[in-house]
């Protein structure tokens, strides 16, 4: 029991460190590729190349006074970062980084997750949902207009882009036949032509999109934009300010890694020749170019207005996955279609 | 209508946007790495004052005041009186430099060229007190930078 206990802190460890490197230097490298694409240098001064500017970022935040206003609610305002942290984080639990057979200890090939639920899909759907409680609860606890106004804001857009995303997913199950993360990946075995990117391609774009506005990225951040006097976190500073990047970036990172998973072959190689590279390296590899395009959005488009926002949610991604949803279901069904959607099913 | 469709769907005009940041990223980047490395200044770049002298050591200044009448910060401050030889001298030319707004019209009113602005800038100081010049340091700056300033004195008379 107690080595079982240490096996699964260490799997634990094994995930939660590297993503919070990970988040410490998205935020270098994000600030070097708009630098870059503004035809500056960027951070360049702390450290080699600027390497060491997130420690000193981070440092600068811990030292920073946390301020926590008078008439606050004080456990609701210490707890709703920490709310918007937590799902962040755990819905990594279920994320297969790749398979492996430990060198052969194993002789069938285990998925590398810390839990490799049997639906594992749904547990992160209903997981990212929560961390909209710890904004709501920001808002509400800083006993501010423009806070509560800011958290309002986000929660429709959060909910909003949350619907478009889950039908989204169901043309997954539908053609994947499973609700496990493994078994989708499996699903996509044999080569770039597999990957669900080519029957779901409106589907990869309005998912993408979609994680944009749920992590709250560029186009869509309207959750943290200046001239609507910041967001849900105006009153918040030093490091519970930074927990909510930290939960922004972490959701990017799950973003990106689920949108490989699901859409782009997860831990297979875009030609099955190279799949003597291990799978984690393609997975990661594919993650870390979306962050990049998360980035690289940052650095090209305007943010949208609230309206605007709203009806792409509503009057254009949502009829949108529910059309193909019901296109997906007409091939699958249909004797003389199927022979096209077979190519991708899994489950016949 | 058909091109309509296909450049809504297949996000076309987002693409080129995204094209063109992308070719960005690979541009030779401008930026100048200020301490290291620093902009090509014009002979008419305004910054900090000096009092020139003569050859022969004698200032310039004659104490006509045409440039402290002429100063719309009120920065300078002048008092004069008559020096043994006859001849009128300053016994008081300070410039404020927290009030100066180095619009360099003493520069420009001034005519036996006395009183100039130099190209130097990065003369920040701890205290305000250290950016009260007097007479002394301003004369100081004159003969650290006469050579400068004679060479931009020189590269801008053809067109004064």
């Amino acid at each position: 029991m107690a080595i079982q206990a240490g096996i699964w802190a260490l799997e634990i460890l094994a995930i939660a460190v590297p993503i919070a490197l990970s988040v410490a230097y998205i935020t270098y490298f994000e600030r070097r590729i708009i630098g870059w694409i503004q035809v500056r240098k960027g951070c360049n001064r702390v450290g080699p190349a600027g390497l060491l500017q997130p420690l000193a970022d981070g440092l600068k935040l811990f030292l920073k006074e946390t301020i926590i206003p008078a008439r606050a609610n004080k456990l609701l305002f210490v707890g709703a970062p920490i709310l918007a942290l937590t799902p962040a984080l755990i819905a990594f639990a279920v994320v297969p980084f790749g398979e492996t057979t430990l060198f052969g200890f194993w002789d069938e090939p285990h998925v590398m997750a810390i839990a490799h639920l049997n639906v594992g899909l749904l547990y992160i759907l209903a997981i990212s949902s929560l961390s909209v409680y710890g904004f709501l609860m920001a808002g509400w606890a800083s006993n501010s207009k423009y806070a509560i106004m800011g958290s309002i804001r986000t929660t429709c857009q959060m909910i909003s882009y949350e619907i478009a995303m889950g039908f989204g997913l169901v043309t997954v199950m539908m053609l994947a036949g499973s609700l496990d993360l493994a078994d989708i990946v499996h699903a996509q075995q044999g080569g770039l032509l597999h990957w669900y990117m080519i029957p779901l391609f409106p589907i990869l774009l309005v998912f993408f999109i979609s994680g944009c506005a749920e992590a709250g990225r560029t186009p869509f951040d309207l959750t943290e934009t200046e001239e609507l006097v910041a967001g849900y976190h105006v009153e918040y500073s030093g490091m519970w300010f930074a927990t909510f990047s930290l939960a922004e970036y972490g959701a990017m990172i799950l973003i990106s890694l689920m949108t490989s998973i699901l859409f782009l072959g997860g831990w297979y190689a875009p030609i099955p020749a190279l799949d003597i590279i291990p799978g984690t390296f393609w997975l990661l590899g594919k993650a870390a170019f979306l962050i990049f395009v998360f980035i690289w959005f940052r650095a090209t488009f305007p943010r949208y207005r609230y309206d605007q926002m709203m009806r792409l949610g509503w009057k254009i991604f949502l009829p949108w996955t529910l059309g193909w949803i019901f296109v997906v279901g007409v091939f699958i069904y249909t004797p003389g279609l199927d022979g096209i959607i077979n190519f991708w099913l899994a489950w016949r | 209508m058909l091109k309509r469709a296909f450049k809504t769907w297949f996000l076309w005009e987002l693409l080129i946007g995204l094209s063109v940041t992308g070719r960005y990223l690979f541009k030779k980047k401008i930026t100048v790495e200020y301490p290291e490395e620093k902009t090509w200044l014009s002979p008419r770049f305004r910054g900090l004052h000096a009092l020139r002298r003569y050859e022969s050591g004698e200032e310039r200044c004659i104490a006509c005041k045409l440039c402290e009448v002429v100063c719309p910060a009120l920065a300078i401050t002048i008092e004069s009186e008559e020096r043994d030889d006859g001849s009128r001298r300053t016994t008081r030319y300070d410039i404020d430099m927290t009030k100066c707004i180095y619009c360099g019209f003493c520069q420009e009113a001034c005519p036996v060229d006395a009183i100039v602005e130099t190209q130097e800038f990065e003369y920040a100081t701890e205290t305000r007190g250290e950016l009260y010049y007097t007479k002394d340091m301003l004369l100081a700056n004159g003969d650290r930078y006469e050579p400068q300033i004679a060479a931009n004195l020189a590269a801008d008379a053809r067109y004064s």
